[in-house]
C-alpha cells in the first residue's frame, strides 16, 4: 500500500512539473516520474521476499526475485542518460522556455551564416564543453 | 548458417560504431566502414528473407541458455522483411548524407551504426524488456542525429525540434516501462513466446499489454498522439528525416503487429478499437498536411495518415489484412524515404524548403522531378506502382472483413493524398520561374523577389549523384509494383507467422 501511495505521488508530481512551460522544470518532472516506474517494477516482482538471491543454497520462499532488479539497474542507466542529455538541451542554443510560435518562425536562412550557432560536435562531446556552450547561449539570447 | 549467428546483427553494428568513433574530424575511413557494415547488414538481411521465405522460425537463445531463460532472438518471415527494408534505407540514406556533407560530420558514422544495432535488435528480440532497451539503443544515437550538422550549420529550430522529440519518447519509453512491469507483474514473464495467448485468457494481463500498445502507439504516431511527428522531423536535417521516417515509426508499427498477434493472438474483441483509431489516423493525418506549407512538414503528416493505413491491416487481422499491411509497411517505407530524399535534396540546394520560394525544378533537375514524381504517385496509390497494389489489397481486405467504413475512408483519403502531392508537384517542379511578376531572369535585379531568383539560379545543381538516392527507392517503388507477386507471397508467409503463432512460440522455448 505504502509502494501504491509513493508511486502515485510520484506520478502527480512528475505529472505537475511536466506541464510547466520551463525545460529544466520538465526534466525534474521526468526524473520523478522515471522513479515512479522503477517503484513500480520493483513491486512487480513481490515485495515481500527481500533476501539477497546470491550465495550458497538461497531458499525460493523468501529470496528476492532477481529480474525487476536488473530491470531497474537498466531503466535507471538509460534514464540517467537521456536526463544528462536533456539537460545539455536545456542549455543549448535559446532561453529555457518553449514556445512553439517561435520555433515555426526559425527559418533556416538566417542561421547558417552565423558562425557560432550551436553545433552538434560541440553538444556531445563532454563537460568542458559544456561551459563553453554557455557564452553561445547569451549571444542567442541578446540577438533573439 | 544457423540461427546462432542472429545476434551478430546486433553485435557486428555496435563493433562497427565503436571502432568508428575512433575516428578524427575529416577521416575518410569511418565513412567507408560505415558502408561497409551496412552493405553487410544488408546482405544478411538478404540471407534471413531467403532462409524464412517458406514460414520456417530461426531462434537463438544467447549464451545457450534454455528458451525462456535466455535473451531470445528470432528472425522470422516479417522481421527479416523488415530487417531487409530497413538495412536498405540505412544504406540509401547514409549514402544520401555522404553526398550532402553530412555524412564527414565526425560521430555520423557510429550514431547511424548504433542506431542499426539498435533497430536490428528491436526487430529480432522476443522479449518485451528487451524490446524497450532495443528501442532505447535505437533512440539515443537518434538524439544525437536529430541536431546533428556540420559545424556553423548548427540551427536552433533543431535544438527545439529535438526537445519535443527527447521529451516526448523519454515519457513514452517510461510508459512502455510502466508497461512492462504491469506485464511482469501479472503474467509472471515479459517472454513474448511464454506469454503468448495470455492477454486473450486473462483480462489483467490484456490492460498490462495494452499499456504497452498504447505507447506503441504513440511512438508509431498514431492520432491523437501524432504532433510531435509533424512537429519534430521537419526541424533536422533532409537525410536524417528521411532515415527516421524509414526506421523509428516502423519499428514501433512492427511491434504492435507482432504484440497484437502474440499475446492477444489476435483477440476479435479489441480490433474495433483499431479500426476506429487507425481510421481517424488516416484521416487527421491526411488534413493536417492541407494547412502546412512546407515540404516535409506536407510529407510529415501524410506519414500520419500513412501509418493509419498500415495499422489498420492488424485491426482487420485477417489473412488477407494483415498480409496487406505488412505489404504497405514495406512499400511505404521505401516511398516515403524516396520522397523525403528528393525533396531533400532541393531544400539543400535551395536553402529553403517553403513551397511558395521554390519554383521551376523540373526543368533544373529532370532526374530529381522523376524520383518525386514517381514516389508521389505510388503514395497516392496508382497503378503501377506499389501503392496502387497495397492500398488495393489493403482495401479488398477491408471490404472482406466487414469493415464498410474505414474502406471509403480509405478511398476519400487516397484522392486527398493525390492533391495535396500535386499541391508539392506544380509549386516546386512544374510552375515556371519566368511566370513571377519581375521577367528580370537570371541576373536580373531589382527587389526581393529577383534577389532570390538570381540566388536560386546561382546555385550548384543536385546532380546525378544527389539524385540517386531518391531514384533508387522510387525505381524500387515501381518494379514492387510491377512485380508484386514476390512481395505479395513473402507478406502472405509473414501474415500465417502473425496468424498461427505456434512456430514462433515453439523455436523461441526451443
Amino acid at each position: 500500500m505504502m509502494l501504491a501511495l509513493s508511486v502515485g505521488a510520484l506520478v502527480a508530481g512528475a505529472a505537475y512539473l511536466m506541464l510547466d512551460r520551463t525545460f529544466l522544470r520538465v526534466i525534474i518532472g521526468f526524473v520523478l516520474f522515471g522513479h515512479a516506474v522503477n517503484l513500480l517494477l520493483f513491486s512487480s516482482g513481490g515485495i515481500l521476499r527481500r533476501t539477497e538471491p546470491l550465495g550458497s543454497g538461497p531458499d525460493p520462499a523468501v529470496t528476492a526475485d532477481a529480474l525487476p532488479q536488473a530491470f531497474v539497474l537498466t531503466a535507471i542507466v538509460i534514464a540517467f542518460a537521456i536526463t544528462v542529455y536533456m539537460l545539455v538541451l536545456a542549455v543549448t542554443g535559446r532561453p529555457d522556455e518553449d514556445a512553439p510560435t517561435e520555433e515555426a518562425e526559425e527559418g533556416p536562412t538566417p542561421d547558417p551564416a552565423e558562425p557560432d550557432a550551436p553545433s552538434d560536435t560541440d553538444d556531445r562531446s563532454g563537460a568542458d564543453d559544456r561551459s563553453g556552450a554557455a557564452p553561445r547561449t547569451t549571444d542567442q539570447e541578446s540577438r533573439a | 548458417m544457423s540461427p546462432t549467428l542472429l545476434p551478430l546483427l546486433v553485435g557486428l553494428p555496435l563493433a562497427a560504431a565503436g571502432l568508428t568513433a575512433l575516428g578524427r574530424q575529416g577521416a575518410r575511413w569511418p565513412s567507408v566502414v560505415l558502408m561497409a557494415a551496412l552493405s553487410l547488414n544488408l546482405a544478411a538481411a538478404l540471407w534471413l528473407v531467403t532462409t524464412t521465405r517458406s514460414g520456417d522460425v530461426l531462434a537463438h537463445g544467447v549464451g545457450g541458455w534454455p528458451g525462456g531463460i535466455s535473451i531470445p532472438f528470432v528472425g522470422d518471415t516479417l522481421s527479416a522483411l523488415m530487417l531487409l527494408v530497413t538495412g536498405l534505407l540505412t544504406l540509401v540514406c547514409s549514402a544520401f548524407a555522404l553526398t550532402t556533407g553530412l555524412g564527414a560530420v565526425r560521430l555520423f558514422a557510429p550514431l547511424v551504426l548504433t542506431l542499426t544495432a539498435g533497430v536490428n535488435g528491436a526487430l529480432l528480440t522476443a522479449d518485451i524488456f528487451n524490446l524497450f532497451v532495443f528501442i532505447e539503443v535505437m533512440l539515443l544515437p537518434s538524439y544525437g542525429l536529430l541536431i546533428l550538422a556540420r559545424r556553423g550549420e548548427g540551427r536552433l529550430g533543431s535544438v527545439l525540434g529535438s526537445r519535443l522529440y527527447v521529451t516526448f519518447n523519454l515519457f513514452v519509453s517510461t510508459v512502455f516501462l510502466a508497461g512492462v512491469a504491469f506485464v511482469y507483474g501479472t503474467a509472471g514473464t515479459v517472454n513474448l513466446a511464454e506469454l503468448a495467448g495470455a492477454a486473450r485468457s486473462s483480462p489483467l494481463v490484456a490492460a498490462a499489454t495494452a499499456v504497452c500498445l498504447f505507447a506503441l502507439g504513440m511512438k508509431a504516431a498514431v492520432v491523437p498522439t501524432h504532433g510531435w511527428l509533424a512537429r519534430a522531423y521537419p526541424s533536422t536535417s533532409p537525410a536524417v528525416t528521411a532515415l527516421f521516417s524509414g526506421l523509428h515509426t516502423k519499428v514501433a508499427i512492427y511491434a504492435i503487429y507482432r504484440v497484437y498477434a502474440v499475446v492477444f493472438e489476435g483477440d476479435q474483441r479489441y480490433l474495433w478499437i483499431g479500426v476506429v483509431v487507425f481510421s481517424a489516423t488516416m484521416a487527421v493525418g491526411v488534413l493536417g498536411a492541407v494547412g502546412e506549407d512546407t515540404m516535409r512538414s506536407i510529407l510529415a503528416f501524410h506519414m500520419v495518415s500513412q501509418i493509419g493505413y498500415i495499422l489498420l491491416g492488424v485491426a482487420l487481422f485477417t489473412p488477407a489484412g494483415l498480409a496487406a499491411g505488412i505489404y504497405y509497411l514495406l512499400h511505404h517505407m521505401i516511398v516515403k524515404a524516396s520522397l523525403f530524399l528528393s525533396t531533400g535534396a532541393i531544400e539543400l540546394r535551395a536553402g529553403e524548403g517553403r513551397l511558395d520560394r521554390l519554383k521551376g525544378f523540373a526543368r533544373r533537375e529532370p532526374l530529381l522531378a522523376a524520383a518525386f514524381l514517381m514516389a508521389a504517385l505510388s503514395l497516392a496509390g496508382l497503378p503501377p506502382f506499389s501503392g496502387f497494389v497495397a492500398k488495393l489489397t489493403l482495401i479488398l481486405a477491408a471490404l472482406d472483413a466487414g469493415q464498410v467504413a474505414a474502406a471509403v475512408v480509405a478511398i476519400v483519403v487516397s484522392l486527398v493524398t493525390l492533391l495535396s502531392m500535386l499541391k508539392i508537384w506544380n509549386a516546386v517542379f512544374v510552375s515556371r520561374e519566368d511566370t513571377d511578376p519581375d521577367p528580370g531572369g537570371p541576373g536580373g535585379s531589382g527587389g526581393g523577389v529577383a534577389v532570390s531568383l538570381r540566388e536560386r539560379t546561382e546555385l550548384p545543381r543536385v546532380g546525378v549523384l544527389g539524385s540517386l538516392p531518391a531514384l533508387v527507392l522510387a525505381g524500387i517503388t515501381l518494379s514492387l509494383g510491377l512485380g508484386a507477386e514476390l512481395l505479395l507471397s513473402l507478406a502472405s508467409t509473414a501474415a500465417a507467422g502473425l496468424l498461427d503463432t505456434a512456430p514462433y512460440v515453439q523455436a523461441v522455448l526451443g
